[in-house]
């Protein structure tokens, strides 16, 4: 089945729900979304203003949920929604928009505008108007498991390498686990001290916890793309590997979009709820901590500061957890300004690092995370998600700022683990 | 019929002294704003006036006019006056009665036609050929015809002649209209009123006497010398008003220590009259005065113009009713029209075809 | 004929302006709300009601960090929005007239306050009008009902400015025309962004109930 103009318009007619028309009817053209979305903010050009991302999306409400359109268009006098609009539109919806949710922080109104935005890309993709970039990782995602084709035989050596560095086993595919840890695609084929680190800490706190071998990857294209079906099928994934190992929990990675797709719209996508609970991997190193199970020994004097990922903390609901555990591995710890749910994107979100051809503007708009690291002048960024720390070495590097380290905060609470059982062999 | 004797001569038979003339004559001046030497132009005039025929036609009306002009508290003057003006026809004042009246009525007119002046009170009825209001087995309407053609001018007195007055009002089953709804092809002049201030119609007289011709009218009609501002305009209680000071009840506080009415249904900023200069009862006082607020009864349809007690922001109609009703209404209709928007949306969701990712790679 | 106009605006006109204003707005806020939600099936973290009444009201008053050009829209659009509501509300003409409709009243504020708030509402629409015409943003979001209703929202401010003052036209005629500029407001407004004066209550439950739900206090 082709991807066409009507098919994205049948799947928008579907989309619009009391919020969507709400929120269209209470626009009120204030501009002040164009003030929170770093896309404005950082490049002053207007069509970046959130709410205008949204016109293909309002024109079809207003023309088939309105007395005032349906009369309109009855008297032929309104503007249909063509594939031309669709294909303008898709750079302001996949290159400028990191589904970061700033905006719907400050509408007046209080339009939810990333809520719409999100509903917006249902049309795009099923229209075919999606960046070739993310369609790519999506497809990789679907038929290879991973955006970055990163597999089990990936995984086990990666989790070989782990046991190795200390001397603890990995867990895999082990039934009647409590604890299910998904990681995400970037964290294994990249920053892969995390799995060390996760043994390590759930050994400390006695953990009962596991891998699964056909649901380790928590990174969602689905999500990013905006297709439910797609979204539906890598979440289910998960979900088939929890049911089958009969767990109580599953833990979601320091990966942004992972949790948003896994915690919130997972129930949704497959259509019923859990039968176990979802847990961010800060929010349960939070909750060890809270237990007394979490026992740090030293501290990091490093001035540093915590880069909130959107979909943890605005989106997520993440806020104060990675603060407690800064606060107790960095004594310099300072926040950056509008720290918080009110923090600004990394820039790379929302599948705009999958999108080649966003890559000049996301890089431009770094300016607004190199202002608020101007202002606390710190060593050290610290982070929970991988993309997010990817997206910030990036930018540092071409802001010329590669002296200042990110590190993810796993790694460094496990840096500072009290010494109760060093690995006992080599 | 015998010459009219001039003003002058009949002043000196009553023994009206020059100077109380003059007086009269000086107030007239300046309750019109006239110019000085008004005064002395009005006197010379008066003097020398020939007491011009006047027919007072009274149809539908309940006499308050002339009870108004009567009642007029310059007595001496005012009633010579009157009597100086030869009034050849008027219901109440006459001796005459019956075919002997009508009689006089229509030599009056045969002798003077083309110079009488016509003072019609009372509103004319329409509906089932005019029989609501008849004299002497004529029509108003037929009598204000008649007398209209021989007039030089017609002053309709009293706001049922000037505009319908009380039996105008809805629903107006006598067909009621005013003196100018019927006859357009005289000089009219309105002086409104429910009754009219006496010293306005003598006032209008004097200066028809004294210039032979009309005075300055506004778009209604209304000599702009007394109807030119708004009671609120010219209220003694205005302070109170810019103030914010309003009675809430007749009685209370506020209406004794003399606050604005306002709230109590007066009528003052959209009603023009002098009685807030001129006042009534020889400058006793007026309405207001007197702790009552304005009723607006020298404009058109101030019977329908809502409750005398409703201050002027309140709807001069059911507005509450008629919004319960459109909520009914608008909720009526957004059930029936979401239920088909919802249906239009679940047809969307279930024709929509699962994306794969074939379609992604345009297969 | 000022008279009559006047009785017509006070009587009929009003009538037409409230049964379509009442069936306008109604219809627009049920149907709306009708089209439904979905229920998410994940688990809640918080409240969804708490965290949209929550929003309801502090969104007036909690936003994130503006620039210059955002911080005037905020400023200008509370002058205008607390002058018009304050010169609506307590002004004692006004009371008189909803005390008539509704049957409830409350204390007028003194008429040289309304005079202020009247004014400053009128300066700030101004104001926020030309920044519509010379900001780049709003210049991009605006089209011709953004200039209409700031018209008809502007001309019951300025002739009640005139009428209290009786600047320019008799009492009668200001009191028509003011009159007259609320009915076309009201007639105009269901089918326009101003339908926000209600529906502004509705989005921002919506918005703070994902919130809520998810346990973030914003």
């Amino acid at each position: 089945m082709a991807t066409t103009l009507q098919r994205g318009i049948n799947t928008l007619l579907g989309q619009i729900d009391a919020p969507v028309a709400t929120f269209f009817s209470s626009c009120v053209h204030c501009g002040l979304c164009a003030d929170a979305c770093l896309f404005y903010t950082e490049t002053k050009d207007p069509k970046y203003t959130p709410i205008r991302k949204l016109e293909p999306l309002r024109r079809l409400w207003q023309q088939e949920y309105t007395f005032w359109g349906k009369l309109m268009k009855k008297v032929g006098l309104s503007k249909p929604v063509t594939d031309d609009d669709l294909a303008a539109w898709e750079p302001l919806v996949y290159d400028s928009c990191t589904l970061c949710g700033r905006c719907s922080l400050v509408c007046p109104v209080g339009n939810d505008i990333v809520y719409m935005v999100r509903k917006m890309r249902e049309g795009m993709v099923a229209s075919g108007h999606a960046p070739e970039g993310l369609k790519g990782a999506t497809q990789r995602a679907i038929e290879l498991g991973s955006p970055m084709g990163v597999n089990l035989n990936t995984l086990k050596a990666q989790i070989k390498h782990a046991e190795k560095e200390t001397g603890l086993t990995v867990p895999l595919d082990v039934e009647g686990a409590d604890y299910m840890l998904v990681l995400s695609s970037a964290e294994i084929a990249e920053y892969n001290d995390i799995i060390g680190a996760v043994t390590r800490i759930f050994k400390q706190a006695n953990v009962s916890w596991t891998l699964a071998s056909d649901g380790f990857e928590g990174t969602n294209s689905g999500i990013q793309i905006g297709s439910s079906d797609l979204a539906a099928e890598l979440v289910g994934r998960i979900v088939h590997a929890a049911e089958r190992l009969k767990v109580k929990y599953v833990i979601s990675p320091e990966c942004g979009h992972a949790f948003t797709a896994l915690r919130w719209e997972g129930p949704n996508l497959i259509g019923r709820p859990y039968p176990f609970k979802v847990l961010h991997i800060i929010e349960l190193l939070d909750q060890l901590r809270s237990e007394g199970r979490l026992k740090t020994a030293s501290v990091d004097q490093t001035r540093m500061t915590f880069h909130d990922p959107c979909q943890m903390v605005r989106r997520g609901g993440v806020i104060e957890q990675p603060r407690n555990l800064l606060k107790q591995v960095a004594p310099n710890f300072v926040e950056m300004p509008d720290a918080g749910v009110q923090n600004w994107c990394c820039g790379g979100g929302g599948g705009v690092s999958a999108n080649h051809r966003a890559e000049p503007v996301r890089i431009k708009v770094f300016s607004r995370k190199k202002a608020q690291l101007d202002a606390v002048d710190v060593k050290t960024i610290v982070t929970s998600c991988s993309n997010c720390r990817s997206m910030l070495l990036d930018g540092l590097e071409h802001n010329h700022m590669d002296d200042i380290e990110v590190i993810g905060l796993t790694e460094l609470v496990a840096e500072h683990l009290a010494d109760e059982q060093k690995g006992s062999a080599a | 019929m015998k010459e009219h004797e001039t003003l002058g001569q009949r002043l000196q038979e009553q023994g009206i002294s020059r100077r109380s003339f003059l007086k009269f004559c000086a107030a007239m001046a300046t309750m019109m704003a006239l110019p000085p030497g008004s005064a002395q132009a009005i006197a010379a005039a008066l003097v020398q006036a020939k007491r011009p025929s006047v027919i007072w036609l009274s149809f539908q009306e309940c006499t308050g006019c002339t009870e108004s002009l009567t009642r007029s508290h310059s007595p001496t003057l005012e009633s010579l006056i009157f009597d100086m003006i030869s009034l050849d026809y008027h219901h109440t004042l006459q001796a005459a009665s019956g075919f002997g009246a009508e009689q006089a009525r229509e030599e009056a007119m045969q002798a003077f036609y083309g110079k009488y002046l016509l003072l019609v009170d009372g509103s004319i009825p329409l509906n089932d050929g005019g029989v609501y209001s008849t004299i002497a087995g004529r029509t108003n309407l037929d009598l204000l015809q008649e007398a209209a053609k021989g007039a030089a001018a017609i002053v309709a007195v009293g706001s049922c002649a000037a505009f319908g007055g009380l039996p105008n009002a809805q629903p107006n089953p006598t067909g009621a209209v005013a003196v100018s709804d019927i006859v357009k092809d005289k000089p009219i002049i309105n002086i409104s009123g429910c009754p009219p201030i006496p010293a306005v119609i003598t006032g209008v007289l004097a200066h028809y006497l004294t210039f032979g011709a009309l005075p300055a009218l506004d778009a209604l009609g209304r000599p702009k010398a007394f109807y030119g501002e708004t009671i609120h305009d010219r209220c003694y209680r205005r302070p109170m008003y810019e103030q914010g000071k309003f009675a809430k009840t007749f009685d209370d506080e506020g209406a004794r220590n003399g606050w604005c009415l306002y709230e109590l249904g007066c009528k003052g900023p959209t009603t023009h009259n002098a009685c807030a200069t001129t006042k009534w009862n020889g400058g006793a006082g007026f309405p207001i005065e007197a702790g009552h607020g304005c009723i607006g009864c020298s404009e058109p349809k101030f019977w329908d113009a809502g409750s005398f007690y409703a201050p002027l922001p309140a709807p001069a109609a059911d507005v509450s009713s008629v919004a319960k009703a459109a909520a009914v209404i608008g909720a009526g209709a957004a059930v029936a029209v979401s239920a088909m928007d919802r249906a239009k949306r679940q047809q969307a969701q279930r024709t929509r075809e699962k994306l794969t990712i074939a379609d992604l790679k345009g297969e | 004929m000022d008279q009559e106009m006047l009785l017509w605006v006070r009587g009929t006109g009003l009538q037409i302006a409230a049964a379509v204003f009442v069936i306008g707005m109604a219809y627009r806020m049920l149907h709306l709300l009708l089209l439904g939600r979905r229920q998410s099936l994940a688990e809640a973290r918080g409240s969804e009601w708490s965290g949209g009444l929550r929003t309801m009201l502090r969104r007036s008053f909690v936003l994130p960090r503006l620039s210059a050009r955002g911080k005037f829209t905020v400023i200008a659009g509370y002058l205008f929005h607390l002058g018009f509501f304050i010169t609506f509300f307590f002004l004692s003409q006004h009371i008189d007239l909803l005390r008539a409709v509704l049957g409830v009243h409350w204390p007028a504020l003194p008429r040289g306050v309304i005079d202020m708030t009247a004014v400053l509402s009128i300066a700030a629409m101004i104001a926020l009008l030309v920044h519509r015409f010379i900001d780049p943003v709003k210049r991009m979001l605006s089209d011709y009902q953004d200039y209409l209703t700031w018209l008809l929202s502007f001309l019951p401010l300025l002739t009640g400015f005139m009428l209290l003052r009786e600047i320019g036209f008799q009492y009668v005629t200001l009191l028509t025309l003011h009159i007259l500029s609320v009915e076309l407001l009201l007639i105009v407004a269901p089918f326009t962004k101003l339908a926000h004066m209600f529906s502004t209550f509705i989005a921002r439950w919506y918005n703070g109930a994902v919130n809520g739900f998810k346990g973030i206090e914003a």
